[in-house]
């Protein structure tokens, strides 16, 4: 039932990732910089690493997958790529969609490579329902990299193009940022319920989700 | 004729604003709780409702571009134009109510900043608003219109989300004064400087706002006649 256009879209482009692998070890070798870093900053220990944790991987994911972003659309300036899509008769939003899953998978892929560090350098233990991180990571990704396929799309025609990512971006996902942060804590800590956390990140995830969709034609045609 | 009126209105302008220094610092009670800190209501609320008001105008402004700009080119460049101006110069405004505030919370709180909901939410505007100028600033060509009305629409639909989420988080910033719990309110003698206050700052912003729009639409129309003349021109 996958519409033919998204599918060939993404088969492109996780066969593009899988012969190179650009992507994903740029982001796991960033992300796992970040972790050290924050890892040598913090010297988390104890509850106190319980407490941090939750926002060192929000962040460190945030950062690492804005190396991916600004990749996404680059890769099809080359050879006028982009301007033989704009002409071609599929519609926009199924382009766009396939590369927010196409990133998707990869930024969860690097999430799944990097846990198991993060567990050890920061000597965790989680307190709360270990399972529900399976629910709010993908969506607090999936808040990340459709708003920031977006954005790079938006950006793409611009001077700074990947500075000026970051600076749309962020300021955009600071919501989905905090419920993210909220929920991963009240999980690793165990105080607390993220159930509200969980559900305003389904809340955003929605509704950008819909008007990316909605508007992805307009930036994609501008002219 | 229209001269005539600006001018006038630049002069009611100066009025108000010198009898809104006056009712603010010299006529209005002191405060019993706050002392003479209190007084930066008198600016900070004004900046902070002129600033949502420009940021509503931003919004209207690219949806309007966005609806008119096949059919009607002349009416989206007048769109696009309120939009720019609405947030260059609510971020001004924005900027103001983000000094005054935490010199007013030092004083009253004891702390300069902290996490509220409306202290984010305002503070997430900035940023989404000067996001927006980052853009029309970096972005070239004619595109560069569209992306700046798609990416405030963007930022207005975050604004909602970052209100909710911060009040579920925790909330410090004074509840509603006016209408709010019993014992809210304000001394008559205060709401009347407020309100004059308020209609000051108010015709202030929409001054500055008229200023920047006319030079957008200048800058426009150049624009679009040098486009015109090298298509014209026979080299």
């Amino acid at each position: 039932m996958i519409p033919r256009a998204l599918w060939t879209h993404l088969e492109k482009d996780l066969r593009i990732e899988w012969r190179s692998l650009d992507a994903v070890i740029s982001m796991l070798f960033f992300s796992g910089l970040v972790v050290v870093l924050f890892s040598i900053a913090f010297d988390p220990r104890g509850s106190f690493s319980q407490q941090i944790a939750g926002g060192v991987l929000s962040v460190a994911t945030m950062f690492a997958s804005v190396s991916a972003l600004n990749q996404a659309w680059a890769r099809e300036i080359r050879h006028e790529v982009m301007d033989a899509q704009r002409m071609a008769p599929a519609p926009g939003a199924e382009l766009f969609l396939a590369k927010v899953i196409a990133n998707f998978l990869f930024v969860t892929i690097v999430q799944i490579i990097l846990a198991p560090f993060f567990f050890i350098f920061y000597n965790l233990d989680v307190a709360g329902q270990a399972w529900l991180l399976a629910l709010v990571l993908p969506l607090g990704t999936w808040a990340l990299v459709a708003n920031g396929i977006f954005f790079a799309a938006l950006s793409i025609g611009s001077r700074n193009r990947e500075l000026l990512l970051s600076l749309i971006l962020f300021p955009i996902f600071i919501p989905a940022l905090l419920a993210m942060v909220q929920a991963t804590t009240t999980i690793f800590t165990g105080q607390g319920d993220p159930t509200l956390w969980i559900k305003m990140l389904v809340g955003y995830d929605i509704i950008f989700t819909t008007a990316s969709l909605l508007l992805f034609d307009v930036i994609f045609h501008a002219e | 004729m229209k001269r005539l009126a600006i001018g006038l209105y630049v002069v009611v302008t100066i009025a108000l604003l010198a009898w809104g220094l006056y009712q603010a610092i010299w006529v209005a009670p002191l405060d019993v709780m706050q002392g003479e800190i209190y007084r930066i209501i008198y600016y900070h609320v004004p900046s902070a409702s002129v600033a949502f008001l420009f940021f509503a105008i931003c919004l209207v402004g690219s949806i309007g571009y966005l609806a008119w700009r096949r059919h009607q080119p002349g009416k989206a460049q007048a769109a696009d134009a309120w939009a720019l101006s609405g947030a260059e110069v609510g971020v001004v405004f924005c900027t103001v109510v983000l000094t005054t505030g935490p010199l007013w919370a030092r004083r009253a709180w004891g702390i300069w900043w902290t996490w509220d909901a409306r202290l984010t939410t305002t503070l997430v505007l900035w940023l989404i608003f000067v996001s927006y100028l980052l853009l029309r600033r970096f972005a070239a060509g004619p595109q560069v219109q569209t992306l700046a009305a798609v990416l405030g629409i963007f930022g207005a639909l975050d604004v909602p989300i970052v209100y909710m989420s911060n009040r579920w988080w925790r909330t410090q910033h004074p509840a509603p004064v006016f209408g709010g719990a019993p014992g809210s309110g304000m001394a008559p003698a205060m709401v009347h400087a407020l309100l004059w206050n308020m209609l000051a700052w108010l015709c202030w912003g929409l001054l500055i706002l008229y200023l920047r729009f006319s030079v957008e639409r200048r800058r426009q129309k150049n624009a679009a006649a040098e486009a015109r003349e090298a298509l014209e021109s026979n080299v």
